[in-house]
């Protein structure tokens, strides 16, 4: 039942690389395993060394995902047997820097997720209830808060890769996310970080985030809405001047 | 090593540590707040849950009941006096999510809609689709960035707790990118690590949940309480042990066995008819699934699959439009890791860990017997889930005790400063680095994978002496083998995951000596835990009390007991099934 699967890994580490190298891996495989589970084979009986972010297994931590075969997948949705016989090439997302092998540095991100300010701002809230909000209002935001960070858009976006400073995919699609929702107030606070020039301005409509994003989010058309919302917006503030 | 100075620390970036963080900051905005994960916070476990958080909400329904559930479901094992605070508190701690931005699903009219649990008698359990713990964690999470207060600690490895003078003093923690230490020192600490599935071969738990923060505090002398129940979750895929939530069956599907017959009628879950109905058939508690299951293995009524034996459940009567909406985490996880189209067919089950109902030892404030040392969550034992643990109680609990021990943490942090302990956390540092440098030994793998075959062999869901002695045998001999040292290829110190997988199994073996030892002491049958040698049934004379699992060094730990609280619930039959009125799913 078990075949084998040529698996070459990106590998660089900072203190025993001075750049990165490929290394190659034959891994007994199931038709069952996915390319995490892959990594792991690798890591427990082949190679101890080799180092990757990994935790819930099931697609919705958001830790695992790599380039394979230069598609930004996360590794643990991703089966072997689809790239039987290999040779299978592994490497860190791109666009960001790597801290070791497969583990990036996530820091940018985090930074531009704290940017779009991703909380309700409503000081008016219901005393010891819900608000009331109807499906149909859910639905104008619930797909875009189904983000799970896992920056496969960032890695897919070629305009990150060109401008680190462009606020990007996930980031703007949990701004529409809040904007969107008809609890939120915090709209105009937003706004500042949509109408910049890394705003969604920065994106020229590649619409490859979309494409590898595993949970449906399509930041593509988030950004999309809030160009609509960007351009009523300066006619808005021209009118009032 | 650096050495950065704080009020409260916070060990685990998951709900309850975060819900922690959020309420230590909000008792004063001047207070600062620690907060160390080894994931970035939206990766924790929590992520994963997914049926719901129980809050009485129905006009039908009532604290009363809540509680009733809970310690019925508990086997009487709850200290009620805490249940009786957890379930006054869940509701509002639920509408806290919400107005925070937690996009449970709605009824038409725009209020929050809630399904049913198993063992639950009306239907309290709120729900953002089947991605309740992603929404609470990411809700949580994007929220705590609004707080300056919080000093986020990404991806440091907590190794050690410092304790000088019979109180708690900060945590020596391991900056993972770059492998450097830095002693955190603080008034006060909150452990919210999470539970330790991962000492079981089979189960529903992400890679993290190794059982670090009740390794943290055992070693630091805090009993562990009630290890030996565990829960295995009846519905989960066999081989990864993915969880096919309980949800499903809370919106209605069936399960069945290799005959296409619902086996839980012959289990004290029937009659079938009339269905659905509250707290009968697959709307049965946990324990009493699991352990159906089981049976119907050893009477060769389940259905083979190349993962090992299944049974099915089945969710096509639901129809496709309501698997779309309530189950769409559940449908494309069969179709990814099974293969099975759960529209079209049923999803292939069987048991898997999911849950430790023990955990540190707690009181209702959270505080653990190490003064300024506080737990919330699954790595505490607060006393809500006794024997078993009911389905979206543990959801609920994260934000309704993280809350507390997180203001608890912040007032306790008003006591003085102690002595200079930097020379204890210099000193545990060394010990983290004299294990990078072991050139002999075992693989990690090697006494992982034996560690969890011993606790899945000897710890399972029915038990006897002989399994459970031979499995502390076992893991005794593991543990002198840890001790000796773990053979690692990785020398170098950023992001050396094999160092850091060598200290979590430390904890793992420690937390599994705890649970195998505690289950062999218990000479009865309650809940989660079951015994085929002579002690079937439970003996409330003996063993209506706690057991205490306390830290004796290389040794097997001591093992003692403490009273339940009994306050108006006195232990009675456990019934489910029986007559009882359809229910009408929402």
């Amino acid at each position: 039942m078990s075949r084998t699967i040529a698996i070459e890994v990106l590998r660089y580490g900072p203190e025993t690389d001075a750049a990165p190298r490929w290394q190659r891996y034959d891994v007994p495989f199931t038709d069952e395993m996915s390319v995490l589970e892959g990594l792991q084979y690798i890591k427990d009986h082949l190679d101890g060394s080799l180092t990757f972010r990994w935790s819930c297994r099931m697609a919705i931590c958001g830790s695992c995902g790599a380039l394979v075969n230069g598609t930004p997948k996360l590794s643990c949705e991703t089966f072997l047997r689809d790239y039987f016989p290999g040779p299978l090439r592994i490497e860190a997302l791109s666009h960001f820097p790597i801290v070791r092998d497969l583990a990036i540095d996530q820091g940018d991100f985090l930074k531009k997720l704290e940017a779009v300010k991703p909380y309700l701002i409503n000081p008016d809230v219901p005393a010891g209830n819900t608000f009331v909000q109807t499906p149909e209002e859910m639905d104008r935001y619930y797909q875009y808060s189904q983000c799970i960070n896992c920056l496969l858009c960032y890695a897919a976006c070629p305009q990150y890769g060109l401008n680190e400073k462009f606020t990007g995919p996930a980031a703007l699609a949990l701004l529409h996310r809040y904007n969107a929702d008809s609890r939120d107030a915090g709209k105009a606070q937003r706004m500042e970080v949509v109408n910049a020039e890394d705003g969604v301005w920065g994106c020229t409509l590649v619409g490859y985030c979309s494409e590898v994003c595993p949970k449906g989010v399509d930041p593509a058309r988030a950004v999309n809405q809030n160009k609509i919302e960007s351009t009523k917006d300066y006619f808005l503030r021209f009118l009032k001047k | 090593m650096q050495v950065i100075q704080a009020d409260v620390v916070v060990v685990g970036g998951g709900g309850a540590g975060l819900r922690a963080a959020i309420a230590a900051a909000d008792v004063d905005p001047k207070l600062s707040i620690a907060l160390v994960s080894k994931v970035v916070p939206m990766r924790s476990h929590t992520v994963a849950a997914e049926g719901g958080a129980a809050g009485v909400t129905r006009a039908d329904d009532s604290l009363e009941h809540h509680f009733h559930d809970t310690v019925a479901g508990g086997d009487w094992l709850c200290d009620q006096d805490v249940v009786d605070y957890f379930v006054a508190h869940c509701h509002e701690e639920l509408v806290q999510l919400e107005h925070w931005g937690c996009p449970w699903s709605r009824k038409s009219d725009g209020n929050v809609n809630v399904r049913f649990f198993g063992g639950m008698t009306v239907q309290r359990t709120w729900f953002a689709a089947d991605r309740s713990g992603f929404h609470i964690l990411h809700t949580l999470f994007q929220t705590s960035l609004r707080y300056e207060s919080i000093r986020r600690f990404d991806e440091y490895f907590c190794a050690e707790l410092i304790v000088d003078e019979g109180r708690v003093r900060g945590v020596l923690a391991i900056c993972i990118a770059t492998g450097e230490f830095v002693f955190i020192e603080a008034k006060s600490v909150v452990l919210a690590t999470g539970g330790a599935g991962r000492v079981f071969r089979q189960n529903t738990n992400a890679g993290t949940v190794t059982g670090d923060g009740m390794g943290l505090a055992y070693r630091a002398g805090v009993p562990l309480r009630d290890m030996e129940f565990v829960q295995w979750h009846p519905t989960c895929l066999p081989g990864t042990g993915i969880l096919m939530t309980e949800a499903c069956r809370g919106e209605g599907a069936i399960l069945v066995n290799k005959d296409g017959y619902r086996y839980l009628q012959d289990y004290g879950l029937g009659p079938l008819d009339p269905w659905p109905r509250a707290k009968a058939m697959e709307l049965g508690p946990r324990d009493r699934l699991s352990q159906a299951f089981w049976h119907e293995q050893q009477k060769g009524r389940t259905i083979a699959t190349a993962q090992g034996p299944a049974v099915h459940l089945d969710l096509r009567h639901l129809g496709a439009k309501k698997i779309r909406e309530r189950l769409p985490l559940i449908a494309e996880a069969a179709k990814t890791f099974a293969g099975v189209d759960a529209v079209k067919e049923p999803i292939p089950v069987c048991p898997a860990v999911h849950y430790t109902m023990g955990g540190i030892l707690t009181n209702v404030r959270c505080e653990t017997p190490l003064p300024g040392l506080y737990a919330a969550g699954e790595c505490a034992s607060v006393g809500i889930h006794g024997a078993n643990r009911l389905g979206s109680n543990s959801l609920v609990e994260i934000v309704v005790f993280g809350k507390v021990a997180g203001e608890q943490a912040a007032r306790f942090s008003a006591s003085g400063k102690g002595p200079d302990v930097t020379g204890k956390a210099r000193a545990a540092s060394e010990r983290c680095l004299a294990m990078l440098n072991v050139s002999a030994g075992d693989r990690l793998a090697t006494i992982r994978d034996a560690m969890r075959d011993a606790m899945e062999s000897g710890v399972g869901i029915y038990r006897t002496g002989e399994t459970m002695k031979t499995a502390c045998d076992a893991l005794a001999g593991l543990a002198a083998r840890w001790r000796h040292g773990v053979r690692l290829d990785d020398r170098s110190r950023a992001f050396n995951t094999e160092w850091l997988g060598a200290i979590e199994l430390g904890f793992m073996l420690d937390v599994a000596q705890a649970m195998a030892h505690s289950a062999l002491n218990r000479r009865e049958s309650r809940g989660a835990h079951m015994r085929l040698d002579g002690f079937g049934k439970r003996d409330d004379d003996g063993y209506l009390k706690h057991t205490l699992a306390t830290h004796a060094g290389g040794h097997s730990p001591k093992i003692s007991y403490q009273p339940v609280t009994i306050t108006r619930s006195k232990p009675e039959a456990r019934v489910y099934g029986g007559a009882g009125k359809q229910a009408v799913l929402t």
